[in-house]
């Protein structure tokens, strides 16, 4: 069995990062398990974790009255669940379920922010790899909105299908 | 709709005429249509995968649609239609029996020589799926002529899958490696949600050794280009279906230029390295 070091090690998204400091985040970090439709997060509570995926994938959702839950992202292995902890007031925004059975290293969010305080070229390692990320999904969510792709007609004349 | 429309001799310029012989719902508003030649003596050619026709809706007008199918039987096209204004309402609006002109098959299609023994990568966005899907049967039909194929398909919710048995004969029968995400979904719904580039990082290609096949809007498509550049492809082993307000189709009125280009005449399809930089001029 792996030590969350290793683990952590081993996660593409901490590629890169040197041992010292891989020790460092590994004292904040375990290992966690999700069975499907399980949440890792969830909405307005408070964002004291962060979650690298190593297997499985999460839904990112949003509730609204009247249509039910609202699926807009799926967060898959190799990636990482979970910004609200970085910035106050620390508080998640969306759901985030477990579409199957889903295995994580949980970093305690308070801890690991306590580590970047005390030693800020943690904390800059981390932003290298969070900023990108972050680049990467507000392009995509952009895209996302333009509605690029249209899709059955709303509205209008409905025809019965033959 | 008349079922026995006045159109005989046809040419590149004159329709022939055509009835439907057979129509699918694909989803509300988006409709294929089979097609079959009503006069015997009308010439008809086989369409070659990414090619596209003109279609007259009798008395409304002619839209370019591309080839959705690819029928063995002499004088059969497939097309799928999506309802987007008055003359695609009016071929969506056919009937099993109903008539409607033809001129065509026009253009260049897919690379089908440069596939061979490659890994070839499938973006499709939407209705952006319809042009690539007679080049995905080709490789479906004969497993040996690519080295693998991957199909990463994009649409904007699941309700407007398009083609979903295929996608599925596709994943299982053809072995493909068959990705399908959606913009926006019901918590039922248990497949990806997210942009169709978020899925290249997930299949496996040879990025010296591999192509690139890419159909949708053309802002999903400059994105994916660029993301499979990124990936390692070469520009020119990336190919794209371009559209434009087509119409005479044979490059004379200049209704589609694209640049240095006729889309209708010297595309639709076009590899990445020669239009790059004419799709980030504005106004084209």
């Amino acid at each position: 069995m792996k030590s969350i070091e290793e683990l952590i090690a081993n996660h593409p998204f901490l590629e890169g990062v040197n041992d010292a400091f891989l020790k460092e985040m590994a004292g904040c970090a375990r290992n966690a398990a999700f069975d499907e439709d399980t949440y890792l997060i969830r909405e307005s509570q408070d964002a004291d974790q962060f979650f690298l995926i190593r297997n499985g994938s999460v839904a990112l959702e949003s509730y609204a009255p009247g249509r039910g839950a609202l699926v807009f992202g799926t967060v898959k292995e190799n990636d990482f669940l979970g910004v609200s902890w970085l910035t106050p007031p620390y508080r998640w925004q969306f759901d985030g379920r477990a579409k199957e059975s889903v295995h994580a290293v949980a970093f305690d969010a308070k801890c690991l922010r306590g580590k970047c305080e005390a030693n800020p070229a943690i904390g800059y390692e981390l932003m290298k790899r969070f900023v990108p990320a972050l680049m990467r999904r507000l392009k995509a969510a952009r895209i996302q909105m333009m509605d690029v792709y249209g899709g059955p007609t709303d509205g209008g004349v409905l025809e019965s299908a033959e | 709709m008349d079922a026995s429309p006045d159109i005989v001799g046809a040419t590149a310029t004159t329709p022939a005429s055509y009835t439907v012989v057979n129509k699918r719902w694909e989803f509300n508003g988006t409709a294929t249509l089979h097609l079959a030649r009503a006069c015997e003596k009308d010439s008809w050619s086989p369409a070659a995968p990414g090619q596209f026709a003109m279609l007259y809706a009798l008395g409304v007008g002619e839209a370019a649609i591309s080839f959705s199918g690819l029928p063995e039987t002499p004088g059969r096209y497939v097309v799928t239609v999506r309802r987007a204004g008055a003359i695609s309402d009016a071929l969506t609006r056919l009937k099993r029996g109903d008539g409607l002109g033809l001129r065509g098959p026009f253009g260049v299609g897919w690379p089908l020589d440069s596939v061979k023994n490659k890994d070839v990568v499938v973006v499709a966005g939407g209705l952006g799926l319809a042009p690539l899907r007679p080049i995905i049967e080709y490789l479906a039909h004969d497993r040996g002529v690519a080295n693998s194929v991957s199909v990463l398909y994009g649409a904007r919710s699941p309700d407007a899958i398009l083609f979903e048995r295929d996608l599925s004969r596709w994943r299982n029968d053809a072995g493909m490696n068959v990705r399908v995400t959606v913009d926006a979904a019901a918590s039922a719904w248990r497949g990806d949600v997210g942009l169709v580039t978020t899925l290249i990082p997930e299949i496996e290609f040879r990025p010296k050794n591999s192509v690139a096949l890419i159909c949708g809007p053309e802002i999903m498509m400059r994105f994916a280009a660029e993301a499979m550049e990124d990936a390692g492809l070469p520009q020119k082993a990336i190919w794209l279906s371009m559209e434009r307000n087509m119409k005479c189709a044979v490059g004379f009125c200049g209704h589609c230029q694209f640049g240095s280009y006729f889309i209708c005449k010297n595309g639709p399809i076009f590899s990445y390295d020669r239009i790059r930089d004419t799709l980030l001029v504005r106004e084209l």
